[in-house]
């Protein structure tokens, strides 16, 4: 993975120092808090319902055992001794002290991390595949010009104060993990016929009180033209974007109101003045870059095992979790592997201190030391021998981070929500927990197979419930909370948003709605179908009857009078 | 008179910057003597009687047209740009805007909330006198104008990003793995 050289080291020490004088200026009371607000912003601190909340980038996902140690010792002698991934390759403690910030971004900078720009009306931590580099499908590992991004956006002088915050993800394989058309830009990296890579640029999306899929704004963009390209892009956005109204102000919204033609008539006047200028990337920087990002020393594996297929043939909790947790990986005999961080009775994405130890030696024994983290707010040991997989499943399973459910039902998506984060209209993770609780049975949960439900505790969509199979968001009705349910989004190549089914729903109700939204889709299943694709193929009505067709629509209409009258 | 910082350093300044009331007749309004910065807009109204002076700069808001601005400057002897809040960010991608693509090599100041921590911002889009918020200490300032030991990305003070300002390849002290 890529480590920082002189250059990227001195700039964030100087970024450390320059917060430390910052946040001294501010007690001293030379900064108001509004003029510290987005300083701090800046560097990923939130000041929350109990204390600030400090969001730590992980750049496209990768992150090294030696840094998870560090994490896990800042857990554990700064905070409560847990931390949470989010869903855009973040980590965030809940519980250090205003003053303590700047000594643990010093630790950070140590181990080659930062919380630069995870927060703020600012370029945000660009993110990506948590299977780069070795997925099968992939056709262009995307980590080199993450990294040459990330460094591009860092300190930006020109793009500090967007009207808003601006995101980018970028992917090149086949299929889409990254979810790129819901970002403010969204890169798709492919080759040409003769092998040039290059980028089809999406632009405009975004989730958040007005969900919007970005639009192709370039088929074919060079890659050496990347940076001037978005250059031009966030130019026009941080002239002509709205400032009056933050709800209005994202590029989606100049997007929409432009029309695609002519934001892109802007964008291209403006990279009139920029195309082949300094901006453009050069072979030699790409090849400096791409350097950090060689394979592993691979041994020469046969791609089965002996041990591995006994293991397979007699231990169905060992094959359920091979089938749900293990993923393809382009090296034969190596597998990917996802440590899950759904565990009953924790907040989805939350990881103790002792686990974030226990993962890096995982690491260490298993895949080079590195690690990925997910959108779907799960570890991924990236290089995994076959062989190895079974030893590896039993440390995994004794350390509670082998539930053989991702990509299953409770494998949720979910924001802190209102037990933590001042924006959340209603608490989120209850209503996971309870899911949770209700859906354990494993054969259940396999026999519905496939199925994404993403938790959001407000509209800003942290937890992405426009993109859910399921998407549940919570609202604040009267000063109660109330969860509003979506069907039928979906991400990936074909992502889409949910529509609503009604009526908002009480959070005591929310395992009986799953519960029968589960039976309609037995009940109507073709063979092998996903809930996404039933859904898709007989409409919202059976599913709506099913809820509604009872008390709780009776709950619902009557709350929805309330409301009204 | 004022203090601005210019070159790392104070200067004195005798510019003033005229703020007419939103509402007010730009056509009556009159420009006393002395050197003063008037709106764009103002400008445009009276530009036949105050091109005749020598003392007249020109203030641009965020909303300004820059190509009609573009087509006027070249007759002032300074341009500057307010930031009505230091969170609206339109300033920078002026400023970028004015010394790239119209071209303007003349004294580009910075006017209105200007603060301490956005200093090199504005030095590096392009701007090269400051004019401060009365709130802020101009010893504060000259202590802030220089954070960061390089710069990532192009600009209007380099246009060439780290990359092509060293030799990073040659920099790097083991990092790669081998």
């Amino acid at each position: 993975m890529y480590r920082y050289d002189p250059y990227d080291h001195a700039m964030v020490k100087a970024r450390v120092a320059q917060f430390r004088d910052q946040t001294n200026r501010w007690q001293a009371g030379e900064l108001s808090d509004e003029e510290f607000r987005p300083l701090r912003l800046q560097n990923g601190l939130y000041m929350q319902r109990h204390a600030p909340m400090l969001r730590i980038a992980v750049p496209y996902a990768m992150i090294s055992a030696a840094q998870l140690r560090v994490l896990a010792a800042i857990a554990r002698e700064e905070d409560k001794g847990y931390a949470h991934f989010t869903t855009r390759h973040n980590l965030q403690y809940n519980w250090i002290p205003m003053d303590r910030v700047p000594d643990v971004l010093e630790r950070l900078a140590d181990v080659e991390m930062h919380a630069i720009q995870t927060s703020g009306n600012c370029i945000r931590n660009v993110t990506s595949d948590q299977f780069a580099g070795i997925a099968p499908d992939e056709v262009v590992d995307t980590r080199p010009l993450a990294e040459i991004i990330r460094q591009w956006s860092t300190f930006h002088p020109e793009f500090a104060f967007l009207p808003r915050k601006f995101k980018i993800a970028v992917h090149g394989a086949e299929r889409d993990r990254a979810v790129v058309q819901v970002h403010d830009i969204g890169l798709h990296l492919y080759r040409d016929d003769k092998g040039e890579v290059l980028a089809r640029v999406w632009v405009g999306g975004g989730l958040g009180r007005t969900p919007i899929l970005g639009e192709v704004i370039n088929e074919a963009l060079p890659w050496r033209h990347l940076l001037s390209y978005m250059e031009a892009i966030i130019r026009v956005y941080n002239l002509e974007g709205r400032r009056d109204n933050p709800y209005k102000a994202r590029i989606k919204i100049l997007v929409k109101a432009l029309g695609i033609e002519e934001f892109r008539r802007k964008v291209d006047a403006e990279w009139a003045d920029l195309k082949d200028g300094p901006a453009t990337i050069t072979d030699a920087e790409l090849a400096r870059v791409s350097a950090y990002f060689t394979a592993p020393a691979y041994a020469s594996l046969p791609d089965t095992d002996a041990d591995y297929e006994a293991r397979l043939a007699s231990d169905k909790a060992f094959a359920r979790w091979v089938q749900q947790n293990v993923h393809a990986h382009r090296v034969p005999g190596y597998r990917a592997v996802t440590l899950s961080l759904k565990q009953k009775g924790f907040a989805p994405g939350d990881i103790t201190d002792v686990q974030m130890d226990a993962v890096a030696d995982l690491a260490d024994a298993y895949s080079f030391g590195e690690l990925r983290s997910s959108h779907e707010q799960n570890l991924v040991l990236s290089d995994v021998e076959l062989r190895k997989l079974p030893e590896l499943f039993d440390k995994a399973k004794e350390l509670k981070l082998a539930s053989s459910t991702v990509g299953l039902l409770t494998d949720i998506i979910c924001c802190p929500g209102g037990d933590f984060c001042d924006l959340a209209n209603a608490k989120s993770i209850p209503i996971a927990k309870a899911i949770m609780e209700r859906f354990d049975d494993l054969d259940y949960l396999h026999d519905i197979g496939e199925l994404d439900l993403n938790i959001s505790g407000c509209m800003n969509a942290c937890g992405h419930h426009h993109v859910g199979h399921i998407g549940v968001l919570g609202v604040d009705k009267n000063d109660e909370e109330w969860y509003q349910v979506t069907i039928g989004g979906r991400q990936g190549n074909d992502t889409r948003l949910g529509k609503v089914i009604g009526p908002s729903f009480a959070a005591a109700d929310m395992p009986d709605v799953v519960t029968k939204l589960l039976e309609t889709y037995v009940k109507l299943r073709e063979p092998e179908e996903r809930f996404v694709a039933t859904v898709v193929r007989v409409g919202l009505d059976p599913f709506k009857l099913s809820v509604y067709g009872d008390s709780a629509k009776n709950r619902a209409n009557k709350n929805k009078e309330a409301n009204n009258g | 008179m004022a203090e601005i910082l210019k070159n790392g350093q104070v200067h004195n300044d005798n510019w003033q910057v005229l703020r007419p009331e939103a509402d007010a007749e730009l056509a009556t309004i009159s420009v006393p003597a002395g050197q003063w910065l008037v709106p764009f807009a103002l400008w445009q109204t009276q530009s036949a009687a105050l091109k005749s002076r020598n003392d007249i700069g020109v203030w641009l808001s965020p909303e300004d047209d820059l190509s009609a601005v573009a087509a006027e400057f070249a007759g002032w002897p300074l341009v500057a740009i307010d930031f009505p809040k230091f969170t609206d960010g339109r300033g920078y991608s002026i400023a970028w805007r004015l010394r790239n693509h119209h071209k303007y090599s003349g004294e580009l100041r910075a006017i209105g909330n200007v603060l301490v921590d956005q200093l090199f911002f504005m030095l590096r889009v392009g701007f090269d006198t400051l004019a401060l918020d009365p709130k802020v200490s101009t010893e504060a300032a000259l202590k802030h104008l220089t954070p960061f030991p390089d710069t990532y990305q192009g600009s209007t003070d380099n246009p060439a990003p780290l990359f092509r300002q060293v030799d990073r390849a040659s920099a790097t002290q083991g990092g790669a793995r081998s």
